[in-house]
């Protein structure tokens, strides 16, 4: 059911679709930490366009697709590429797809990702288009969380920082309003929520207290989300200054929390969370980023074959 | 009880009824842009209307609107009613029905959304509601905020 399926944007996918991703992910780990051999993907090729540089993104399907046995195509960034001498994105997609087995793409424009699935016969992966959609980065969250607190149903989820130009945290929250969770968002002034995405999470049934102070949130949250605060979105740097300190995770705010909340951050991190707290047992953040591996492993494997383990 | 005419019947084409109040001339200016061959059009505005209040009447001579003029005259005018004329008989009378996908007659309001790049695709949107219309693009996600203002 998974085999040539694109994966464009969180809200394509069905609770079921995302079980069975989270599943299959778990099985992958060994592999993913290379204490297994699993050559599913031996003898395919991944095209890897990136339009937009990106570390984490890059790095992260690159090593997915070499775990599993296959191999990457593509670029990085557009220098050296026939983009720069004015070729449509259609164009490049009708290319690089008669090359591989399936499409990742990362774009700076919105809906690129979409548009490419319609000019590939390939399935697509959608890595981050603009601002809009970064579906494997909401499906390593909700996998972080599923294996960190056992599940996702009945957590408490605290939501953090920059909520308006977030797009994580955006995706993250219309992939927990298929769950049966509660979300708190504690954001500064001018950086909240999009009613829009909060009025989706109240139409499922979704319990959502919009909060001004971190203490208050994390003492009874489950999981704590932190994104970064960008000093571009402050006019004045000494304002900035004082937004960004009140909304710093450190010991201190950790002394208030729940026993057993965990933290978490998309990356990169800037001040928003102290290093201090990085060897604090609820930091999960670099396991987070670890598990960009295994679902993306899953994913991979799941668009290409089908996913089948014994095939 | 003997109506007043405010305009004459017209024996051939098409009368758009239910046009919101100043929308009449929208409406007109895109049937006009459509229309090289220059028909006769007549619009009758703010007409009293006991459903409206207020209204505005579109008559076109001589003319059936294609598919695609249909879809933007029910992004303008969502309560619309659609009347063919011929030999001065109304032989059919509709309601206008926005489709569930609009493709090709409204442009995307992000500036930085795929299709408003040199891309060889037409803009597409997802029906979100038809009264009020609310368009949501299928590339980029974003509702459409100005759709009067983008209709191509």
């Amino acid at each position: 059911m998974f085999k040539g399926r694109d994966i464009i944007s969180i809200k394509d996918l069905s609770l079921d679709d995302i079980n069975v991703i989270l599943d299959y992910a778990r099985r992958m780990v060994p592999a993913a930490r290379g204490e297994e051999n699993l050559p599913l993907l031996s003898g395919r090729l991944m095209g890897r366009l990136f339009f937009e540089p990106s570390t984490r993104t890059k790095l992260s399907f690159d090593t997915a697709m070499k775990r599993l046995g296959g191999g990457a195509i593509g670029f990085s960034d557009t220098s050296s590429t026939s983009v720069k001498k004015g070729e449509t994105l259609a164009d490049t997609i009708r290319m690089a797809e008669a090359y591989s087995d399936c499409l990742v793409i990362r774009h700076y424009n919105e809906g690129a990702a979409r548009l490419a699935a319609r000019f590939s016969s390939k399935p697509v992966i959608n890595a981050g288009d603009g601002a809009g959609q970064h579906p494997t980065q909401t499906l390593l969250d909700l996998f972080t969380i599923r294996e960190e607190k056992g599940r996702i149903d009945g957590n408490h989820v605290v939501l953090a920082g920059d909520l308006k130009y977030g797009r994580t945290v955006h995706s993250l929250a219309h992939g927990l309003a298929l769950y049966d969770v509660e979300v708190s968002l504690v954001s500064p002034r001018g950086l909240e929520m999009p009613g829009e995405i909060v009025g989706t999470l109240k139409e499922k049934g979704i319990g959502v207290r919009e909060m001004n102070s971190l203490e208050e949130a994390v003492a009874d949250a489950d999981v704590l989300y932190v994104t970064r605060i960008q000093a571009e979105r402050f006019p004045d740097p000494e304002e900035y200054r004082k937004v960004a300190g009140s909304y710093r995770v450190d010991l201190n705010l950790l002394d208030h929390a729940r026993d057993g909340m965990i933290i978490m951050h998309p990356l990169p991190r800037v001040d928003e969370i102290a290093p201090e707290v990085d060897t604090h047992p609820s930091a999960k953040y670099f396991v987070q980023a670890f598990n960009g591996v295994p679902v993306r492993m899953a994913l991979l494997d799941l668009v290409i074959r089908g996913g089948d383990l014994d095939g | 009880m003997v109506k007043e005419l405010r305009v004459t019947p017209i024996r051939n084409g098409t009368v758009i009824d239910h046009i919101p109040p100043g929308m009449g001339l929208k409406i007109l200016s895109i049937l006009m842009h459509d229309d090289p061959a220059g028909r006769t059009m007549t619009l009758a505005m703010n007409v009293s209307s006991a459903r409206q209040g207020k209204k505005d009447v579109l008559k076109v001579e001589d003319l059936e609107l294609t598919p695609e003029q249909v879809g933007k005259i029910a992004l303008l005018a969502p309560e619309g009613t659609i009347n063919i004329i011929r030999d001065s008989n109304v032989v059919k009378k509709e309601k206008v029905v926005l489709p569930d996908r609009v493709v090709g007659i409204v442009r995307c309001g992000n500036p930085n959304c795929i299709t408003n790049q040199r891309e060889p695709v037409e803009p597409e949107f997802v029906v979100v509601s038809r009264s009020p219309p609310r368009l949501r693009c299928l590339y980029c996600e974003r509702e459409l905020e100005d759709i009067i203002g983008n209709i191509l």
